[in-house]
Formats: C-alpha cells, structure tokens, sequence
C-alpha cells in the first residue's frame, strides 16, 4: 500500500464526503428513472416488448442460441491463436532490417496493405463462398474453415501493426546496445527488443481480442450456425426478435468483462511505465 | 604497434561533416579522454572504433588489423572492444545476471553456469554481488552504470570505450562510477573515455585530446593541456568550464 500525502482529508466531515456521492445517486435514478418511465408508458411499448423482449420467446430460443454462442466461443478462441501467431511473425519480417529481408519486408508491407485496407465482411464471403466452390483437392471443403481463415488473414493485419508500433516504441538505445554486445539481429529482436515489444502491446491487443470477439459473427452469413445465425433462424419461424437479444446479452457478458479487464491492464500498465520513469 | 590505430576517419550525417579526417592512435594500457563541446563529433568517433557507426572514408585498426577485416567473423571484434553507454542501455526484463551473462552464453557460446560463476565475480569485485538477481530498475542510477561497465566486461574485452557514462547520473552517484573506471586503469585496460567531468580526465587520463568540429584540434598530457592549453579555442572551451564550476576536486 503506498502512503499518500494529505492525511487531513480524513478530518472532512462525514457530510461532506457523502453530498457528492448522494447527488450523482440522485441524479443517476431520476435519469434513467425518466427513460424508463417515458418508455414503458409509451403507446407502443407492449408491442416492442413483445417483438424483442418476450421473456417466454428468450426461454424457448436460449438453448439453440447459447450453443450457437459456444461455436462463437470456439471460432473466436482458435482464431486469436492463429492470429497472435501469424501476426508476430509478419512484425518480425517488417523489422528486419538490411538487404537479404527486403523480400519478407516487403510481403509484410503489402500484405497490411491488403488486408487492413478490405471489410472483413468482403473477405469472409470471398473465402467462405468462393474457395469452397473451387473443390480444391486437399483442402477443407467447410465455410466455417474459410471463414474463419479469412478473419484470421484480416485481424492479422491490425496485429501486425500493434506488434509493429511496440518494438517501435523499444528505446533504440536497447538495440545499440545488443548489437555493441555482438547478438545478431535476430539475437537482438528475441533476446532484448521483443521480450519488451510484447509487454507494451498487451492492452492494444486486448482491444483486438474484443473487437475479434464480435466479428466472429461476420461468419453467420456463411450458415456457420453460431449465435446470430441460430436467433435469426429462431427469428425466421416464429417472427420474434427476442432471440436476437438473448444473443446480444450473450455477448455482452462475454465483452464486457474483457473491456473491464483491457483498462485494468492498461492502468496497470500505464503504472508501471510512470515508476519506471522515475 | 599501437593497440588502436585510426587514420583519416571521415563522416558525414547527410551533408553535415562530423567527423573531418581524425588520426588518432591509442597505446597498449594508454587511457585516452576525448573532451569538447556538445556536437563536436566525440561520440560519434567513440561509436566508429568498434563499428556501431559506420564511417565514409579513413578506417580504424585494432592491433594493426582493420576493423572490417573478415578474420574478426562477425563478433570477434565486439568480444575484444566493449562499450558503455550515457543511458547504461541495460535490458530492463532481464535480471543483473542475465543481463551480463546474455553475450558470453548466446554470441560466444559458453555453457551458463560458467558465465554465471565469472559473472558473480565480477559482480562481488565491484561490490555489486547481492543485485545479482535484482531487475535494472530496483537499482540506482550509480548501480546500473556499474553493472553496464561489468557487462561490457564479461567478454574480457582488451579495449574499453566509455561514452559519458556519469552525464545521467545524479552528482553523489558519479563517485561510484569513476571509482570502478580508475580501477580498470590501474589493471591496465585500455580506454577511449568520452566525458565532461573534466577533473575526472585530468586525473585519469594519460592523454586528453580536445575535439571541436569533427576535428582533434589539440592533444597532450592533462596537466598540460588544461594548465596551459594552446589553442585558442581550447582555451575558450576551457574557461567555459571553469566558470561553471567544473574543474573542481575530482569525484
């Protein structure tokens, strides 16, 4: 625990500490007491209720979208180990530097070009309806394989300029120093620079993983029968809508404990830079 | 033959010269301190003896042999010219001991346990034994300067370039660090000190030689060369110095 100045906070009146807290209360419940109301009195509410809100439609369309939301879980787990992996290796061949790497460097430039530059959306349907349909000999034949492929080849492209913009952000004086010790320059990447790059990226990668997360839904259009695709279909027969908020809940409680956990890391990090620096 | 030969070294940063046509020889055990104002191409010199920087024309020779001879391989010519740096550049994820031992074991291929052991005593030699297992950063300022100079040690080099390795340190961590430098001269290192403490370079070099634009333009011995310098702007560099107080008692 460290010690902060100003112990004469503690003589603050018990009133005077609480005011603040009982006002943002306040103003808080009437707020979102208001929208409630207005809302819930509307005319038309009892119809949206019923088109997105039916607690017995929920009930009935939970357990087909919640293993929908598994294939979800799935596809987003085995896609951010793919990408974490293809990634680095495309910011290790940008940050090679001299002649004989130009070749790699080079692929590693269009490559983010390319990829960064197209909807994700575009690349999925690319992948998952066109390969397919050439029947190429050997290779998986399933849209959720390509699909899946072809998320990995776009967020790879953002990755790769996180991994970047760590090793970047390595003080040049650490690289000097490796090569004065004699490593060579894949020496100094594994041993000094990226050791250090990977700590710095950590709360821009996490950002990725949650926005990964909700693209894993991009993959529906494919038929992949994942957890939008399993609520439109519920929606389909019975012309409720209420499944489709089941899905979205889903992956509320998947994202947000992520995003809490993205600025934890981040403060932390941020922490740790400031001591550090001193 | 002289340990370290340099002869018309040239360089230019884009269009600006900032190294103009130096000759400098240093002797076996010699200490030499290159003094001069900021951006008069001190460090970059320092930086060329053992290639970190690459110059444009002249070239630099260690025992005779260019620097850029392909009998050094590829890390010969580290092993044998250490370096120490304004900033110590230590690695900060790794700890005091792997900071040292990482270039014995991985570019010249000796087992660990034999790098640790000659690691901790070099660490005990300098009174740094128990920060073996501690990060940079749990470390003064005076500490990690220390432990980069044992770091530049750990491949037994025969040439050491200092590269004003007080300028980030507060002033009552400076003494530490001069300490161990006079150390290595009494065993007999060969330096190239780069440095503003002038009353340091007074007291430990063998040989000062004053540096303004790109150019040695004045070398003796520090007794002469800081009692009665010869050249003008030496002189001008010089009382500079002394006005702002830093040719006092040495650390």
């Amino acid at each position: 625990m460290t010690r902060r100045p100003g112990k004469g906070r503690r003589t603050i009146a018990l009133k005077d500490r609480l005011t603040p807290v009982l006002i943002s209360l306040v103003s808080v419940i009437i707020v979102f007491g208001a929208i409630v109301y207005f809302v819930g009195s509307a005319e038309q509410w009892p119809r949206i209720q019923s088109q997105f809100f039916s607690i017995e439609a929920m009930l009935e369309a939970a357990p087909s979208v919640g293993r929908g939301f598994l294939v979800s879980l799935q596809i987003w787990i085995i896609s951010l180990v793919c990408i974490a992996i293809w990634a680095l290796i495309l910011a290790i061949f940008r940050a090679m530097g001299g002649p004989y790497f130009a070749p790699l460097r080079i692929f590693a430039i269009l490559y983010v070009d390319l990829f960064r530059g197209l909807p994700a959306l575009l690349l999925v349907l690319l992948f998952g309806f066109g390969i397919p349909a050439l029947n190429l000999p050997g290779l998986p034949n399933n849209g959720l394989f390509w699909g899946g492929v072809a998320l990995v080849l776009s967020y790879s492209a953002y990755a790769t300029e996180v991994y970047r913009s760590g090793i970047e952000a390595v003080h040049e004086g650490q690289g000097m120093a490796a090569k004065a010790l004699g490593l060579t320059q894949w020496q100094t990447l594994r041993y000094a620079i990226l050791p250090q790059a990977l700590r710095n990226v950590v709360p821009a990668m996490l950002n990725l993983v949650v926005a990964l997360q909700k693209d894993v839904a991009l993959l529906s259009v494919l038929g992949v029968r994942d957890a939008v695709r399993e609520a439109q279909i519920y929606t389909a027969r019975t012309f409720n809508y209420s499944s489709l908020v089941v899905a979205a809940i889903l992956f509320l409680l998947a994202t947000i404990p992520m995003a809490r956990l993205t600025d934890y890391v981040a403060r932390r990090d941020r922490q740790r830079r400031l001591q550090s620096a001193l | 033959m002289n340990r370290i030969e340099i002869d018309k070294l040239t360089k230019f940063y884009g269009e600006r010269l900032v190294l103009d046509g130096i000759d400098l020889s240093v002797a076996h055990h010699e200490v030499v301190c290159l003094i001069g104002a900021s951006g008069s191409g001190k460090s970059t010199l320092l930086r060329c003896i053992n290639g970190l920087t690459e110059f444009d024309e002249g070239n630099v020779r260690l025992d005779g042999m260019d620097i850029y001879d392909e009998s050094f391989g590829r890390t010969g010519l580290y092993k044998r010219i250490g370096i120490v740096f304004q900033a110590y550049n230590l690695f900060p994820h790794l700890t005091v001991l792997d900071n040292i031992t990482l270039a014995p074991v991985r570019v010249h291929g000796r087992q660990r346990a034999e790098a640790e052991d000659a690691a901790r005593k070099l660490l005990d030699l300098f009174g740094l034994g128990q920060y073996a297992k501690s990060y940079p950063e749990q470390l003064s300022g005076g500490q990690q300067q220390r432990v980069a100079v044992i770091r530049s040690l750990a491949t037994d080099p025969e040439v050491l370039l200092l590269d004003e390795v007080t300028a980030a340190l507060d002033p009552e961590l400076i003494g530490e660090v001069l300490k161990i430098i006079r150390d290595l001269k009494t065993q007999g290192m060969t330096m190239v000190i780069v440095t503003h403490e002038m009353a340091f370079a007074r007291d430990v070099a063998d040989r000062v030689c004053f540096l303004d634009a790109g150019r040695i333009i004045e070398e003796a011995h520090p007794q002469r060369l800081f009692s009665s310098p010869e050249n003008p702007r030496t002189q001008k560099f010089l009382e500079r110095i002394i006005a702002s107080g830093r040719l006092g008692a040495s650390a």
